[in-house]
């Protein structure tokens, strides 16, 4: 089986000879399966996610979605098929939750009425009440309510791909393990393929089911959560020791 | 001679120089909206362009209004004597506050809205349309009301190019020393300006969204 998602010898260098950000990043994510991107701050782990939705561009090698390669699609097409969750979630404040959740299939021309239905049906998924929730504007919202939107939101267009950039890294330690449990019951159930960045070991070896590990701008290490304890690389080391 | 009985006697010429500050003041501030938010929006666009453009527009503003109404009397075209050199003026006082606030309320719209809107695949133009100008909404309008309250203090000006307007009986009660011919001019003016501002005011609330 091919796998949804491929990156093959990516790099990334700053315009104008400029430093190297990501340097020579393999890995391929299929269906079902939760790529844990580790690592410290600034060891690459973000950049390589907008290189896969060319928020920024590779100055070096491939990137294949679903078979397509991506430096060949238009960005914004490119973009609309593949979910994207930031930590700071960006709900759009002028926008009821519903306009919030509905927006790339309003983007992508659905009617309304498909769209109002996939609307309840995501907000149901994310285990929030449509008929309370819908109108209303994300500053009634508490922190992890507006993350479950940002979730639902990326789903709205079932794309085959989610991105994920720490996305509950800024929710208080009760709700995001309440997050983290939520969304492992629901990409047991929606099987998508999905690249999540954090710097949370316990949160990577929850929800991966591999652990990539980066270490300035290359990806070190690549391997089951099971292989990932049991490696002896040092910066796999440093950061199980730092959980222990 | 009391203010009142003043416009008793003469209310229909006041409401003639009334209705020329308006109108001074109404044109003078939609051209210079015209000009001014879609350059503000570039600005956003061309960072480079920010110091140069923002410079001179702070420059012009600098201006004495007096003096730029005198400078712009011996210019062709735009010059000369009548409405359209008190509009120039008016539009190159109001220019900088609209284009300033349509940059800086872009500017400041939130970082993660504005990644999240790319990130989901939004056009450069659906992000202006749908997200950042609705954002900005409420910066802008400020900037458009305090635009307009200048414009109503600036064009009693109007009067020293020979157009008119409420600063007709400030002049002419300047050279008489006649303190209830200059209220007649300067009192309805203040009242235009605190009216203007209340009401766009409103407006700039109604796009005050929360985050």
């Amino acid at each position: 089986m091919t796998p949804v998602l491929e990156v093959r010898g990516v790099g990334y260098q700053l315009p104008r000879g400029g430093r190297s950000l990501v340097t020579d990043v393999h890995f391929g994510v299929g269906a079902g399966e939760t790529l844990v991107l580790l690592g410290r701050s600034g060891s690459g782990k973000t950049t390589t996610l907008k290189l896969v939705n060319r928020l920024l561009e590779p100055t070096t090698g491939e990137i294949h979605v679903a078979g397509r390669t991506t430096s060949e699609a238009d960005p914004h097409r490119l973009r609309r098929g593949i979910g994207y969750v930031i930590q700071d979630v960006g709900l759009f404040p002028h926008f009821t939750i519903e306009q919030n959740v509905g927006l790339v299939p309003r983007l992508e021309g659905w009617t309304p009425d498909r769209v109002a239905a996939r609307v309840r049906e995501l907000l149901t998924l994310v285990g929030l009440d449509p008929d309370h929730f819908a109108g209303r504007r994300p500053h009634e919202l508490s922190g992890g309510q507006r993350q479950r939107i940002g979730v639902a939101r990326a789903l709205a267009a079932d794309p085959p791909l989610l991105l994920m950039d720490e996305p509950f890294g800024a929710l208080d330690p009760i709700t995001r393990v309440e997050l983290q449990r939520e969304f492992k019951r629901l990409e047991e159930q929606l099987r998508k393929a999905v690249v999540f960045v954090t710097h949370d070991v316990r949160e990577g070896l929850l929800l991966g089911t591999r652990i990539g590990l980066m270490q300035d701008g290359r990806l070190v290490f690549v391997g089951t959560p099971g292989e990932f304890r049991r490696s002896d690389h040092p910066e796999c080391r440093a950061f199980l020791e730092a959980v222990a | 001679m009391s203010l009142l009985d003043f416009y008793a006697r003469n209310s229909r010429e006041a409401l003639g120089l009334l209705g020329e500050h308006l109108f001074l003041v109404v044109i003078s501030t939609v051209v210079a909206v015209a000009i001014g938010v879609p350059l503000g929006i570039l600005l956003t666009r061309r960072p480079g362009w920010r110091r140069p453009i923002l410079g001179f527009a702070n420059v012009c503003q600098t201006i004495p209004s007096l003096a730029l109404f005198g400078f712009l009397i011996p210019l062709p075209f735009i010059g000369g004597v009548g409405a359209r050199t008190a509009i120039v003026a008016l539009v190159v006082y109001a220019l900088l506050p609209i284009v300033r606030n349509t940059y800086t309320g872009i500017v400041n719209v939130d970082p993660a809205v504005r990644e999240a809107g790319r990130g989901m695949g939004m056009t450069d133009r659906e992000l202006l349309v749908m997200v950042e100008l609705p954002l900005a909404a409420g910066v802008i309008f400020s900037g458009i009301r305090v635009a307009t309250v200048i414009g109503v203090g600036v064009a009693t000006l109007a009067a020293a190019v020979g157009d008119g307007g409420l600063g007709v009986y400030i002049f002419r009660g300047v050279s008489v020393v006649d303190d209830t011919l200059i209220l007649a001019g300067a009192l309805p003016a203040a009242l235009l300006a605190l009216a203007a501002d209340g009401l766009l005011g409103l407006v700039e609330r109604r796009f005050a969204w929360r985050t």
